[in-house]
């Protein structure tokens, strides 16, 4: 398995679009970084206008490389299952189109096992991806913006709210966020293992996963009361956010936030679990199409 | 005997709150602008819990500074904070810093357990941004117990001052500053907000209006301030 699972690192790491990827996030974070360092007080104008009247803020401490990362995850997490999707949606239907795919299966290999190494090289994969996210978008921010407190703008309800997480009660909270998001990516990558199966070149899965992400979210964040109550739950897509809740602090009585607590557990909770089961899900449905493939290319 | 001595104390106690009523509030608010005239400069160490509906923020350390005769500055002491804009009016020297203002009597009031006096106080001056000023004065320690201000731009705000060890200068070791706020309002889907199934409580708290309590926990008297400080 090890020997297999090298072999697919290989594979990837010697594909060029593997390091598309990596460029086309740290473009998108240094330009982010670049906008902010020269004019991120427009954006927390914005932000702030309503209550600009009443209170003080230092906007220059606001805006710090804790807020900075949160931004960028912000933007980019959305974008990130198209980068997953590049490479794991290529995983099976790339052999297959390359001819390779019969000719390693003739080798003393199990399909399953096959699948797996393919699956766990796309987990390598999107975890490598994740710890260059982190280490653009909060080491890089924190040196470049300093650290302070963390302001989250929040929209619950009918209310709009402001959180503030103290500095050193911040870092746990992205651990737990970028591992969060290791799982809700690892369901696109093997959505397009899946797909990648049933395919006989690249651009089919790549494009369809694209395709299903991009307006499942779409219908995750339409407000339609009727759509919110059953709709949403089923999509995979409504949990892929839920990385945020490990920065909705929780708070006491007066309204008060309380250090090294989050607000509500047991959705964070059952939000991995469903992201899990569709994990499950989708690989296991791939491991039994594929099981059952008539593999002639 | 003992009946002479029980109606020399009556006579007494009348004439010490006769002597009480009859003090004009003019005097009276000469006399807290003298003690408060003491003060030449301060630094104070202490914290502030702000209450908004709409703001969840941590309990900061805050150190506010004065200078004669009309600096006040009120700074975070540990990074980022939520500083109330009105914290201008947490001055009491300010607003008697000069007698160009008109007092109003408004008689006497129980306020929490204690008569005070009620004083109007209406700048003469037009420009002024203070249009009115309500004070609450405790008599007997010649203190500010309460002020009410209306001001041109910045709107109301309310102050109520609890006074402990620092009561020989006339400064508080309390101060409850609430003020009106506007309603804070995002659009929804800007922020792709994550729904953790959590419901608010459904009793929503004021959302106009604001409460910042600050506890000072020591001040630094008259040992200079540099202006600095207030830029």
């Amino acid at each position: 398995m090890w020997g297999l699972l090298s072999i697919e690192l290989y594979k990837i790491a010697k594909r060029p679009r593997t390091y598309i990827a990596f460029a086309a996030i740290a473009a998108i974070v240094l330009i982010f970084q670049f906008a902010f360092k020269a004019d991120g007080k427009s954006y927390m104008d914005l932000m702030l206008q309503n209550i600009q009247d009443n209170f003080e803020v230092d906007k220059k401490l606001a805006i710090n490389g804790y807020f900075m990362c949160y931004l960028i995850l912000n933007t980019l997490l959305v974008q990130v299952p198209i980068l997953v999707a590049l490479v794991a949606g290529d995983s099976i239907s790339g052999e297959a189109n390359m001819g390779t795919l019969r000719l390693i299966l003739t080798r003393p290999v199990s399909r399953s096992e096959f699948l797996w190494a393919k699956f766990i090289a796309s987990g390598i994969f999107t975890v490598a991806l994740l710890i260059w996210m982190a280490f653009l978008s909060l080491l890089v921010s924190t040196w470049i913006f300093g650290v302070d407190d963390m302001l989250i703008f929040r929209v619950k309800g009918d209310e709009s709210q402001i959180l503030q997480i103290a500095a050193n009660d911040v870092l746990w909270r992205y651990v737990a966020a970028f591992a969060y998001a290791a799982v809700a990516l690892m369901v696109i990558a093997s959505l397009s293992i899946l797909l990648s199966v049933y395919a006989e070149n690249s651009i089919g899965p790549i494009v369809a996963t694209v395709c299903i992400v991009v307006f499942l979210t779409i219908v995750s964040n339409i407000n339609v009361p009727i759509i919110d109550k059953n709709v949403k739950p089923w999509l995979f897509t409504t949990y892929m956010v839920g990385w945020k809740g490990f920065f909705y602090i929780g708070t006491d009585a007066d309204g008060m936030p309380i250090s090294g607590s989050v607000e509500n557990w047991a959705s964070i909770r059952n939000s991995i679990s469903i992201l899990l089961a569709h994990i499950v899900l989708f690989f296991g449905w791939a491991q039994y199409a594929f099981r059952k493939k008539d593999i002639l290319s | 005997m003992k009946t002479n001595i029980k109606y020399g104390l009556l006579a007494f106690l009348l004439f010490i709150s006769f002597q009480s009523y009859a003090q004009s509030i003019e005097q009276l608010v000469k006399q807290v602008r003298e003690r408060l005239d003491q003060v030449v400069d301060y630094e104070a160490d202490g914290i502030m819990k702000t209450n908004v509906s709409f703001l969840k923020i941590p309990v900061s350390k805050v150190t506010m500074y004065y200078k004669k005769p009309n600096k006040l500055k009120l700074k975070s002491a540990s990074g980022f904070s939520f500083l109330p804009k009105g914290a201008v009016n947490i001055n009491m020297n300010q607003l008697l810093q000069d007698d160009n203002y008109t007092i109003i009597d408004e008689g006497t009031e129980v306020w929490k357990g204690v008569n005070v006096r009620v004083a109007k106080l209406l700048p003469q001056n037009d420009e002024d941004d203070i249009v009115l000023s309500t004070l609450y004065i405790d008599p007997n320690n010649r203190v500010i117990l309460k002020s009410k201000t209306t001001t041109r731009e910045n709107g109301s705000f309310e102050l109520e001052m609890k006074y402990g060890k620092y009561i020989g200068m006339a400064l508080p070791d309390k101060i409850n500053f609430t003020f009106h706020t506007k309603d804070y309002k995002l659009p929804k889907g800007l922020t792709f907000d994550f729904d953790d199934g959590k419901k608010t409580s459904g009793i929503k708290k004021n959302p106009t209006k604001g409460m910042a309590e600050i506890t000072i926990k020591s001040y630094k008297l008259n040992k200079g301030v540099s202006d600095q400080v207030f830029k």
